[in-house]
């Protein structure tokens, strides 16, 4: 089966997932380093959601994302300086810092955060789409959120709303199948989500989240019908995180044959597979982005490590809006 | 000219819902029932079902739709009906409102207001009548008013939408059928200062909200007795105006604070801290409090009565830091 994108988009689909990839394999060096604290989440495993979703989107439309957030960030076009010095804490971070590896802000492209409760973002989601609407702006309000969130009363709340009120948001779920340490299924009794998302009056499709082309199709398709007005969609993307919850997790509630299972669907030798049987890499190209990313990967570190720290006399910056001079 | 405390809120939002466009009301019961203590009735007919929206029972979602929504370039009032559903939706308020212009690093702003009634002595039992400004009051990021007289019912929601930082209003149950003048045109009022509603050369009491009238009331009695109570309403719980607390005290050397929380962890207790911390060799007497009596509130009248401050506990603490001895 021949692939439905141009050439260049085809590879700059493996681009954005290899860039997230060693992006975090990068930050997790750096933080057994003690480089990067707190809270790290990574995405490994998941990569072909955020490359194969966020591209579907238009710079007008907006994105809600989760503490999981550094691949949205990062396929949205924030440099890879902004997002390590964020993981660093340091000033020039994309947030300047305060918030971390689970708070990426960027105004200018319309991201609105990485948000670190879990549902947290759906209702946010539902008021920048509200918005948008009201002021006759034809954006579309993308979500990000976990299976985890599902279970939350707001994610009722919220697909409820936006149903009712027939606002232009996409509900991108992402279903790796565990929140945090507990499985779906021992968590909830209605494990098929799309149900859970019809039951609000929201239409719902399920897409291998391990496909980076069926998630691009799928979200292309639903982000079509939101900007046409037909309301809210829901996606599930059925994907799986390859490594543990956060570096603090010892991973005691899955089995390492389970995980081994699902590394054989990695979504990024997959996708170079196809791309070299249908003839779409050409002979080098793939070292050549290695390359490339590696040198970007690399620069980020170094803009990280001397990028200065935000002066202690600035600790009460930004708790309220200043006056206007 | 004379109205009451809701019609002052009810002319804030028509006027506010007329010179931008970007201002909605969203709530329960706000459009077709008329608000639930009447204050926005008559809107939806005047500004229709996209600015006066009926919202189904999700103070979680809505509240975080009035987040996303100012977020968004609009400048939502989000009418929660009462503090006692607000703990619905404390999520949104305390980790998306008062956070997101800080861990965004100053990027974005959260203009939203919301609105919701507060407050005890209706005899409405345990479940609304709570008393929890002083929750809200704790979280850095949100501005907290509490007006307490028809001027500030209806300036300080005009006020709030022109922040451009969270704010929430609580205006007491009680004080929605209260009288009062309104200036024509009204007067513009400011969130920075705490007012003296009474001047008193004795005794400062510290209050706010629906207990403003109770210490007037008090102060009344006061000076019958010979004894001059100044009355500080409050206005604006978070940020503190200590300044205007502080001047008064240096001139009574004393004072009682009133609140309608319970004293544990009160508001009450932030107040005297304040005052102890700032103004400590102007004292002529240990700082006192009324507060609500730590039980949830009852039912009968009675009971309900003897748990919340009233203008005779007051009037006797003032009473007992003026004449110590009887």
């Amino acid at each position: 089966m021949s692939l439905p994108f141009a050439r260049d988009v085809a590879v700059g689909l493996l681009r954005d997932m290899l860039a997230i990839r060693r992006l975090e394999e990068k930050s997790a060096e750096c933080y057994s380093a003690g480089k990067i604290r707190g809270f790290l989440h990574l995405y490994i495993g998941e990569e072909a959601v955020a490359a194969g979703a966020v591209r579907q989107l238009t710079a007008d439309d907006a994105i809600v994302a989760t503490y999981r957030e550094h691949g949205h960030v990062l396929v949205r076009g924030m440099p890879m300086d902004a997002i390590m010095a964020e993981m660093y804490g340091k000033a020039t971070g994309c947030s300047r810092g305060r918030g971390g590896s689970m708070h990426m802000f960027d105004a200018a492209r319309r991201l609105h955060g990485g948000n670190a409760i879990v549902g947290g973002g759906l209702p946010l989601a539902v008021g920048l789409a509200l918005a948008d609407r009201m002021q006759q702006r034809p954006r579309v309000t993308a979500c990000f959120f976990g299976d985890g969130a599902s279970a939350e009363g707001v994610f009722q709340e919220s697909l409820n709303l936006a149903a009712l009120w027939r606002v232009p948001v996409l509900f991108a779920c992402e279903n790796n199948l565990y929140a945090m340490g507990t499985a779906l299924a021992r968590a909830q009794a209605q494990t098929d989500l799309c149900v859970k998302s019809r039951a609000q009056g929201v239409p719902a499709e399920s897409v291998d989240g391990m496909d980076v082309i069926a998630v691009a199709e799928a979200t292309s398709r639903a982000v079509a019908l939101v900007r046409a007005g037909e309301g809210p969609q829901f996606l599930e993307y059925r994907t799986y995180r390859f490594r543990p919850h956060s570096m603090y997790d010892a991973e005691l509630y899955r089995t390492k044959a389970e995980v081994e299972e699902w590394r054989k669907r990695d979504p990024i030798p997959a996708y170079v597979a196809r791309l070299e049987a249908e003839g779409l890499l050409r002979e080098g190209e793939l070292a050549a982005l290695e390359a490339g990313i590696a040198a970007e990967v690399d620069a980020s570190v170094r803009f990280a490590e001397e990028s200065p720290w935000e002066p202690v006399e600035d600790l009460l910056r930004d708790v309220t809006t200043p006056a206007a001079p | 000219m004379k109205l009451t405390y809701r019609e002052a809120v009810r002319r804030a939002l028509r006027t506010a819902l007329t010179a931008d466009p970007r201002v909605f009301l969203m709530g329960e019961d706000v459009g077709r029932y008329g608000g639930t203590y009447a204050v926005s009735k008559g809107l939806l007919e005047e500004f229709g079902e996209e600015r006066i929206r009926d919202t189904p029972l999700s103070e979680l979602a809505f509240t975080g739709v009035g987040i996303g929504a100012a977020l968004g370039g609009m400048r939502p009032i989000v009418e929660i009906m009462t503090v006692n559903f607000s703990l619905l939706a404390l999520d949104q308020i305390v980790n998306n409102a008062a956070t997101i212009r800080h861990m965004s690093g100053g990027q974005v702003s959260v203009p939203l207001v919301i609105r919701m009634a507060t407050g005890a002595g209706r005899q409405v039992a345990a479940q609304h009548s709570h008393s929890l400004e002083n929750w809200y009051a704790h979280i850095p990021g949100i501005r907290v008013l509490a007006p307490a007289t028809v001027e500030d019912a209806h300036g300080m929601l005009l006020a709030a939408l022109r922040d451009p930082d969270p704010v929430i209003i609580f205006e007491h149950a009680a004080l929605y059928p209260m009288e009062g003048e309104l200036g024509d045109p009204p007067l513009e009022v400011d969130l920075a200062h705490a007012a003296i509603r009474r001047a008193g050369d004795d005794v400062t009491i510290v209050t706010y909200g629906g207990s403003v009238p109770k210490a007037l009331a008090a102060a009344e009695q006061l000076a019958g007795e010979g004894i001059g109570g100044e009355v500080v309403d409050l206005r604006t719980l978070r940020p503190l105006d200590d300044a205007t607390i502080m001047a008064s005290v240096r001139r009574t050397h004393r004072a009682v604070v009133v609140d309608e929380g319970w004293r544990s962890g009160s508001l009450a207790g932030e107040l005297m801290a304040r005052i102890m911390e700032q103004a400590f060799y102007d004292l002529d007497a240990p700082v006192t409090r009324v507060c609500t009596a730590e039980v949830p509130i009852p039912y009968p009248k009675h009971l309900e009565d003897a748990a919340l401050p009233q203008p005779a506990s007051i009037a006797a603490a003032a009473r007992a830091l003026v004449h110590p001895h009887g």
